[in-house]
């Protein structure tokens, strides 16, 4: 007869089973969640499944708290947590340590792993990224020759910048393949040193199709590119590790060679403009000049020389007249003045004394006045000056002692 | 001056050329060294625009590096 077993047993039995089972204490699960709860007390239970199975699932507040995301029914998840049974429900159940939001699996948690890796190392370090030239002349597209992504490509290089010259670099971009192509192109790439932007990409496509471009080998050769590499994978929602390495991430491939050159007839306005620009500054800088030279020889200073003159002209015509009034002036000083002297000297003249009746004698023989009547001798010749006139007399007799005011 | 602005890249020569402009408006400068600036920005301005008609337009696709090399053909996308 069997040993019977109570429920408790059973259930400890298969508990202690799966609970020193290594590989179920810490497993990666993805599903999808469904019955998602959250209690009030903070923690989460749900259930994970796929087309085929179901797991049920809890993730403790302790845990949780770190999410970044909400979880919610419908939304595929990576789970990584371990295996373990609740005996009051007879139930397994993960205990959930962490939870990422995916729809890929196991790619997702890898792209992840290597997204943290280079992350780390820095080779999405902003100041990596290298300043893609304005205007480049010779663009190297890394993709596949045949896909929808290089005609897109080059069509719109083409019509932005008809003379930018196009290097295709044929890689193979999807299947077990295409990693090792991508890197070996991206190193052909960046050997040939006329290239001035490498744009490396490829159409839209599933996940799996895509995943050549989160490849670590790839991103390591974007990175040592010495050309400024643009990423141009799938569709604008999809990213890859390549978008994070590249200098620049396209949401496209159209987008890519948007980005890759300017518009000529954008450079051609620009040139136009700065062009336009120089010319006018300079005619105003010009008027301005001219401006301020009519100014100045407008100045009535230059314009009527003559008027300075005549202010000076007239100047000097007043001093003039000022100068001859005042010589009038000393003139007429002068001349009473002299009028003055004539009239005292009048009145000590010998003329005057003349006037009255007296007359002067000078001895003929050389002409001095006589004084006294001893000054001359008998026959001497005398001239006799009176007020009008003059006699010539020869003397007869001297009386040397006779005077007029002595009585005799 | 001239031979120092033919070396000039696209982007240094623009941007030379807009610095130019920058202070030219400010009108700061004396007639002398307005003019010379002048002069300097019509020759970038002619600068860049031939460096703008530069490249020829050429699309190839590489066959393979010969020697350091690249060996190419004219591309011709195929059409959809």
């Amino acid at each position: 007869m069997p040993e019977i077993l109570t429920v408790s047993q059973v259930t400890l039995y298969i508990k202690r089973l799966l609970e020193t089972d290594e590989a179920l204490q810490q497993v990666w699960v993805c599903g999808e969640i469904s019955n998602f709860t959250l209690h009030s007390s903070g923690h989460m239970y749900f259930t994970l499944k796929d087309e085929k199975a179901r797991l049920r699932a809890v993730m403790f507040r302790r845990e949780n708290q770190w999410l970044k995301f909400r979880p919610y029914n419908g939304l595929e998840v990576v789970v990584c947590g371990r295996i373990a049974v609740y005996p009051k429900n007879g139930e397994y159940q993960i205990y959930v340590d962490l939870m990422e939001a995916a729809g890929l699996g196991s790619l997702y948690l890898a792209f992840e792993q290597l997204k943290e890796r280079l992350a780390h190392e820095g080779l999405f370090a902003p100041e990596r990224k290298k300043p893609l030239p304005r205007l480049p002349r010779k663009i190297g597209v890394i993709t596949s020759p045949t896909g929808a992504a290089v005609r897109d490509i080059i069509k719109i290089i083409r019509r932005r910048h008809p003379r930018v010259d196009i290097l295709v670099i044929p890689a193979q971009v999807q299947g077990d393949t295409a990693p090792a192509s991508l890197v070996a192109a991206l190193q052909t790439a960046g050997s040939l040193p006329d290239l001035d932007v490498v744009i490396i990409g490829r159409g839209g496509g599933s996940a799996e199709e895509l995943w050549a471009f989160n490849d670590e080998g790839v991103a390591r050769a974007i990175a040592a590119c010495p050309h400024p590499v643009i990423s141009a994978v799938g569709h604008e929602t999809d990213f890859t590790i390549a978008d994070l390495v590249a200098d620049l991430r396209a949401p496209t491939p159209s987008g890519a060679a948007e980005l890759s050159v300017p518009e000529i007839g954008e450079l051609r306005n620009r040139i136009k403009l700065c062009t336009d620009n120089l010319t006018a500054l300079f005619s105003r800088l010009y008027a301005r000049k001219r401006a301020q030279i009519d100014r100045l020889s407008f100045h009535p200073v230059l314009r009527h020389p003559d008027r300075l003159v005549l202010a000076r002209r007239q100047q000097v015509d007043e001093g003039k007249e000022a100068l001859v009034r005042r010589m009038q002036f000393v003139l007429q000083e002068r001349r009473k003045d002299l009028e003055q002297k004539l009239a005292q000297l009048e009145m000590v003249s010998p003329l005057a004394v003349l006037n009255r009746g007296y007359s002067i004698c000078y001895r003929d023989a050389d002409g001095r006045v006589v004084r006294e009547a001893a000054e001359v001798d008998p026959g001497e010749g005398l001239r006799i000056t009176f007020r009008r006139g003059q006699i010539y007399a020869r003397v007869e007799t001297v009386k040397k002692d006779v005077t007029l005011w002595t009585k005799k | 001056m001239d031979e120092k602005i033919t070396e000039k890249t696209f982007e240094e020569a623009l941007a030379r050329l807009e610095t130019i402009i920058g202070e030219l408006e400010k009108g700061e400068l004396n007639l002398d060294e307005s003019l010379k600036l002048f002069e300097e920005g019509i020759a970038l301005a002619r600068h860049c625009n031939a460096k703008l008609e530069e490249a020829q337009g050429k699309v190839e696709l590489l066959l393979g590096i010969e020697g350091g090399a690249a060996k190419t053909v004219p591309f011709q996308p195929e059409e959809e």
